[in-house]
């Protein structure tokens, strides 16, 4: 039955798709203003619907029509969906304050491409992300994925180069096969249990050859359109490609719709058909993003790109939990501590990564480059881009009181929980390899310059409070996620400040090994560490070619086809 | 052997024949067709099961059809998508590759030089 706010859903979804089609009729300069019309309530909303979910105690749901599943279509939201529509609102509201002056009509022209179809696409991300967290059945999950892919292709090509068109061809050619896969798996759901509604299905599905089958290539479809490794032969072009706000849009919220999506698929729909082994699968393909992410992000000359492949290794780290949720006892998967932290990686990599994308955006808009050997002396220049940068970075990283602090210690504590240590060193060697691309570029930007820098453009205050903004969210997400404010994650023990430091130690260690570019202070004539470093650099450059490999189309093709039958071996 | 079965059968064949042509060709085209043929499967499987789960006094399941349907209609917004996209890429470029064998990061780093 429709719950007391569930309209709310409604409004949720048809908003911000009422903004786009307010902004077709209207064109022109006006489509900014619509968005700006949009964007404020749309927050409030997200907030209400928490609000309404924490004052009922149970899921939002409303009937289309009134008709009840499995006929009708439900739109439903839990605690995940609330969550995820919350932090959605935020980022979406700090990238449109970022790409207010980025994106705004110039005086004197009517219409100019750029501004228009960037808000139009805004607006639609939005709406589309939102239908994916409340849609209560897998089909009409299936259509909100499609438009998100649509809205996101066009963002990736917003200045009509060939090489981000190119990269938006390939970006909507493989989610395009992701999402055929997807339909496959629904359409095999529906043949054998009649209903696609997630409850009802959840009560008939039964661990079956056909399931088996469905999960697995729903899954994998899932991960080709998440870009997990090695399915992520789209992603860094296109997110280093596009301009800055729009990267921020792709590598912060995009990828989360379809991650969102397995989660529902696993923890909701599946739960007793996913296996301890197919977790474990799904987690090592995490452990190898975080591997060949890190190391290749290491080893970039441009600062975007290096931002492009900390967001592969970061996704990987989202799919961790999958193990970590096993019940010990009835070996099923289980809302717990794994899943609560595993969203709140997914939630404060979405307010970094915005803002770490957005201060490289303003440090190219400065400097008209962003090549990281040429960084130095910019943090003089620019302080609060740097500011945001490095914020965004430290909180990625896992330092009180970041969100991913919280997360990552609800996921070791699960670790310990369910006796599975070896993922325990897999999210400590992840915190290593995120400090390690960070230190890289915070050292880079920090050295002093050998000679004056002359900023080609003055950077508007308003764009580096937003970058600020979206990094000090991420930052302090572990104070709030708690509950209303606690305190006590300020509380910073000696524990956790020398495991703090140890974390900048061990990833300056790692950006010595394995960075291709590094400041001058590295370049020591110690034999024996010059000889070490050769090798770790060979090294990282045989990981750089095993990516070129993986990346080229036939391998991500087969890549695909492997891992699902190998996700249907894992499920019997 | 039915005719859901029959039917069954041969939408696995067009969803083999499209996941081979969709990563074995280079061509971009090739492969925005070699999709629609995985697509057509899908929908032929679809429509086999709503004839398998035909109830009295009915043809066939009514809800696959309504779901076809959608599922059509977004499957050619994709492909009028996709080759939006690769018209832009020939008129920008001149060539209409996915270059897959250039790293994208050489090219980009060009750009940037």
């Amino acid at each position: 039955m429709t719950t007391p706010g569930g309209w709310l859903l409604v409004l949720a979804v048809l908003m911000p798709f009422v903004g786009v089609l307010a902004g077709l009729v209207f064109g022109g300069r006006y489509a900014q203003h619509v968005a700006l019309v949009i964007l404020l309530p749309g927050l409030g909303l997200a907030l209400a619907i928490a609000d309404a979910l924490a004052r009922s105690g149970d899921t939002l749901v409303y009937l289309l029509g009134g008709w009840v599943p499995p006929l009708g279509v439900a739109l439903r939201a839990d605690g995940l969906a609330a969550a995820m529509l919350a932090a959605t609102a935020v980022v979406i509201c700090g990238i449109a304050v970022y790409a207010w002056a980025d994106f705004a009509t110039p005086s004197g022209v009517r219409e100019a491409r750029a501004p228009l179809v960037f808000w139009m696409l805004l607006l639609a991300v939005w709406g589309s992300l939102n239908l994916v967290f409340v849609s209560g059945d897998l089909f009409t999950l299936y259509v909100a994925l499609e438009l998100l892919t649509f809205a996101a292709v066009p963002l990736v090509c917003l200045d009509g180069r060939g090489e981000t068109l190119r990269a938006a061809l390939r970006y909507v050619l493989f989610a395009l096969l992701g999402s055929m896969l997807y339909l496959l798996g629904v359409v095999l759901l529906y043949g054998a249990y009649g209903t696609l509604d997630i409850p009802l299905l959840a009560a008939r599905v039964r661990p079956e050859p056909i399931a088996w089958v469905a999960a697995a290539l729903m899954t994998t479809g899932l991960l080709a359109k998440t870009a997990l490794f090695p399915l992520h032969l789209w992603l860094p072009p296109a997110h280093a490609g596009a301009p800055a706000a729009a990267s921020a849009v792709l590598s912060a919220l995009v990828v989360k719709g379809s991650f969102f999506l397995v989660v529902r698929l696993w923890f909701d729909v599946m739960p007793g058909v996913v296996t301890p082994p197919s977790a474990q699968l799904l987690a090592a393909l995490g452990a190898g993003a975080i591997l060949f992410g890190s190391v290749v992000a290491l080893r970039q000359a441009r600062l975007k790109l290096l931002i492009a492949y900390s967001t592969l290794a970061q996704i990987g780290y989202l799919f961790l939990m999958f193990p970590l949720g096993f019940n010990a006892l009835s070996s099923e998967l289980q809302r717990g501590d794994a899943l609560t932290g595993g969203l709140l990686q997914a939630i404060s990599h979405a307010s970094a990564k915005a803002a770490m994308f957005m201060a490289a955006g303003l440090i190219y808009k400065a400097l008209g480059h962003d090549r990281i050997a040429e960084l130095r002396g910019i943090a003089r220049a620019l302080p609060m881009s740097v500011l945001a940068f490095a914020l965004g970075g430290v909180a990625l990283m896992g330092l009180p009181p970041s969100g991913a602090y919280l997360a990552k210690k609800l996921l070791l504590e699960a670790a310990a929980e369910t006796g599975q240590w070896w993922w325990d060193l897999v999210l400590q060697a992840g915190g290593f390899f995120t400090a390690s691309y960070v230190v890289l570029v915070l050292a880079h930007v920090l050295w002093p310059a050998d000679h004056s820098i002359n900023l080609r453009a003055r950077i508007p205050r308003l764009q580096e409070a937003a970058a600020l903004a979206l990094a000090l969210c991420s930052m302090l997400l572990g104070l709030v996620a708690n509950g209303p404010v606690s305190f006590d994650a300020l509380l910073i023990t000696l524990k956790e400040l020398w495991s703090a430091i140890l974390l900048f130690i061990g990833g300056g260690v790692l950006a010595l090994g394995l960075g291709q570019r590094l400041p001058p202070v590295a370049v020591g004539d110690v034999t024996l560490a010059s000889v070490v470093r050769r090798t770790t650099v060979a090294a990282g450059g045989m990981f750089e070619q095993a990516d070129d490999v993986l990346r080229r189309w036939p391998v991500a093709g087969l890549s695909l086809l492997v891992l699902v039958i190998a996700f249907i071996a894992a499920m019997v | 052997m039915n005719v859901p079965t029959l039917f069954g059968l041969c939408a696995a064949a067009l969803v083999g024949f499209g996941l081979y042509g969709v990563i074995t060709n280079p061509q971009p085209l090739r492969k925005i067709l070699a999709f629609n043929l995985i697509g057509n499967g899908v929908f032929l499987l679809f429509g086999a099961i709503a004839r398998r789960g035909a109830a009295a006094g009915f043809g066939g399941d009514p809800v696959p059809q309504g779901l076809l349907i959608t599922g059509i209609v977004v499957a050619f917004s994709a492909t009028a998508l996709a080759v939006a996209l690769l018209l832009r890429l020939f008129q920008a470029t001149g060539s209409a590759t996915l270059a897959d064998d250039q790293p994208a990061k050489a090219e980009a780093d060009d750009l940037h030089a």
